[in-house]
């Protein structure tokens, strides 16, 4: 009997155990599966130097992130124009990030689009596994677009100092001062090729390539045709002007024109002669092609925005015979010029070159003002390589600009 | 028209409607004659187009001038008819006009945006120079183009072109000194080594600045500076020569492109 009740009391404490050993691991379950700490301190500021359509966020990790040991391996940014809701996700960051800036787009249309001067509200929710805890809402803040971007302060510097050295010496061009500039062959020949045209009673083919009324080099081009086309109306003889671009068309026409009455010959300007091909690349250049084995053009210029047709249309005018210059500030496509033609102006020469062939002030006091600014860049370089080596953060600072 | 180029016609004609007979006949999975006839058509038709354009590496001839002519045509027409449904119906109508997305059947915004009838202004005051008379209001349109793109572009290429290359050229040229081993320990030019790394940044900060004094024009390239000019060249000169061959390597890719199109499509001599 007593060994009875003492294997009853052996098991009933046995079992005692067990049930306390396993109410034990449920505590310990429980501790496991318990959500992750919340982000704290979350902050929205509406992004600066932008349009508007942003607000930056920031926040303290989570005590669990991953980056601190612990199991958040990612948070995601929701938000919604309510502190009630409905939140909508934005964006998901990884763990250990403490910012990011909630950008949309401007158009309404747009899935992705962000309304500036409405009041959100954000929350941020860490994500363990299946496990989530989300920080306190933040808000209102609202989207406000700027009218000046601070961040760019070293470009409007640049332009200040080099426009005030360009004015400086474009007063002294006109108060007389001589300014000399070295001779170019590509430019001394621009004349050169135009009485050659002349003397062989033969066209003038002047192409202003594939860019359109922004590019700097169709700009510099149409100062260059400007001349061309004076000369051409002096020596009688013709010019033809295949466009890629309507509009660059329309601007090639006026110059022509204006060039023509600047010679006294309006009555010789032809506006055929300034004429739209087409704005598909390849089509383009196989109806320049065309155009210089049927005209047989005496001279070739080359003047602007060349992509993958330069080649093509200097090959073919240097099989056609025709003296060839060209100029680009496409850096891929001047070897082929290069190659393929009598003279090439690289990259700025082509901007020189209406100073050259124009010798106004205006124009000469540029291309100084241009000189000292390259003086300039130089001597600036050679601070920041001192700089770089002494460790002066402060003078690299300076050319930083911001997006 | 000569006889030559009459019989080079009647030839090219015959070999055209053969090889449509052929691809018609081995067109593979067609489900109607119509759909085989096309197909033929069109394979040939292309094989013609790239051959005609080709043949001008022999001399211009009438059918590089088909083919020319083709290509700038419907070019031209495609461009002009993608810029009015692209530009007008899809941009346009929806911002300033619900009477006009009927028309059209396209969806209206929900809003008009008044500021959208400036650009269809300006295009109307460009189309001006048609009229004998008032040519000269095309100039105000021209303007505003050439002004503001200049000035928009004005800060981009300040920043990208300007002063981001001048931060990116302050490069040390002096390293840390840890002795001969060190220094000359990896000479691969895809590592970072101190001796390759040191020589990179002197080729690239003496590159621009000697490639800078060769764009100097106020001052005659003699002396040290005409040496310093001669070696900025030399530098341009290298740096064509590389983009040169790279470039033309991918040329010939587009050259592999076509004639895998006719001897593999067309001819059906290789397998693709």
């Amino acid at each position: 009997m007593r060994m009875k009740l003492f294997l009853f009391v052996l098991l009933a404490l046995f079992m005692t155990a067990v049930v306390v050993a396993q109410e034990d691991t449920e505590i310990d379950s429980v501790v496991t599966v318990s959500p992750p700490a919340p982000v704290a301190n979350l902050v929205g500021v509406d992004t600066p130097n932008d349009n508007g359509h942003s607000i930056s966020l920031s926040w303290e990790l989570s005590p669990d992130d991953a980056t601190l040991g612990g199991t958040v391996t990612k948070y995601v940014i929701m938000r919604s124009e309510s502190a009630d809701g409905p939140f909508i996700v934005r964006d998901t960051v990884a763990a250990g990030m403490t910012k990011k800036a909630d950008n949309g787009v401007k158009e309404i249309e747009a899935e992705d689009y962000f309304a500036r001067n409405t009041d959100f509200y954000y929350k941020l929710v860490a994500l363990a596994g299946d496990l989530k805890s989300e920080s306190e809402v933040f808000g209102p803040v609202r989207g406000v677009g700027q009218w000046f971007n601070t961040g760019k302060w070293s470009v409007v510097a640049a332009v200040g100092l080099f426009t005030l050295v360009t004015l400086f010496f474009i007063r002294r061009a006109k108060s007389g001062a001589k300014l000399y500039i070295r001779p170019l062959a590509g430019i001394d020949a621009v004349d050169e090729a135009i009485g050659r045209a002349t003397e062989m009673g033969k066209p003038i083919l002047y192409v202003l390539g594939l860019g359109t009324a922004s590019d700097i080099a169709t700009i510099a081009s149409f100062t260059i045709l400007s001349r061309v086309a004076k000369k051409v109306a002096e020596y009688q003889t013709s010019i033809l002007v295949p466009c890629y671009d309507p509009i660059v068309m329309t601007i090639a026409q006026e110059t022509v024109k204006t060039s023509y009455y600047d010679a006294g010959r309006p009555d010789a300007y032809n506006e055929d002669d300034v004429f739209f091909v087409t704005n598909q690349q390849f089509a383009y250049v196989g109806a320049v092609n065309g155009l210089m084995i049927r005209e047989k053009p005496a001279t070739n210029f080359y003047l602007g925005k060349f992509y993958a047709e330069s080649l093509i249309m200097a090959e073919t005018g240097s099989a056609s015979g025709a003296i060839q210059i060209a100029g680009t500030d496409e850096v891929t496509q001047i070897p082929f010029f290069v190659v393929a033609c009598d003279y090439t102006l690289i990259g700025e020469e082509l901007y020189a070159a209406s100073a050259y062939l124009g010798r106004e002030p205006v124009l000469l006091g540029t291309l100084k003002g241009q000189d000292y600014g390259k003086a300039m860049v130089i001597a600036s370089i050679l601070i920041g390589i001192g700089a770089a080596l002494v460790g002066w953060t402060g003078y690299v600072d300076l050319f930083y600009v911001g997006p | 028209m000569r006889k030559s180029t009459m019989i080079v016609t009647l030839v090219v004609v015959l070999l055209f409607i053969a090889s449509w007979i052929f691809k018609t006949m081995t067109a593979p999975e067609v489900d109607s004659t119509f759909d085989a006839l096309t197909q033929g058509f069109l394979v040939t038709f292309a094989a013609f187009l790239t051959l005609a354009i080709m043949s001008f590496l022999y001399q211009d001839n009438p059918f590089y001038k088909f083919a020319e002519h083709l290509y700038v045509g419907v070019s031209a027409a495609y461009a002009m008819t993608l810029g009015f449904w692209s530009t007008l119906v899809g941009n346009l109508f929806p911002r300033v006009s619900e009477t006009l997305c009927g028309w059209f059947q396209v969806e209206f915004s929900g809003q008009h945006d008044w500021q959208f009838l400036i650009p269809p202004i300006l295009g109307i005051l460009l189309l001006m120079r048609l009229s004998p008379k008032g040519g000269w209001i095309s100039r105000w349109a021209l303007a505003f183009i050439v002004g503001t793109t200049a000035g928009l572009n004005l800060p981009r290429f300040l920043r990208s072109d300007f002063i981001e290359q001048i931060s990116g050229t302050f490069l040390p040229l002096l390293v840390d000194w840890e002795g001969f081993g060190h220094f000359f320990s990896n000479l691969s030019l895809s590592a970072s080594g101190q001796f390759v790394a040191i020589l990179s940044n002197f080729v690239i900060v003496s590159g621009v600045i000697c490639g800078l004094i060769y764009f100097f024009f106020s001052k005659e390239h003699k002396g040290a500076f005409g040496s310093a000019s001669r070696y900025g060249i030399w530098i341009l000169m290298i740096t064509f020569g590389a983009s040169f061959g790279y470039t033309v390597m991918g040329r010939i890719s587009l050259l592999v492109g076509r004639l895998t199109f006719l001897m593999d499509d067309w001819l059906g001599i290789i397998s693709g």
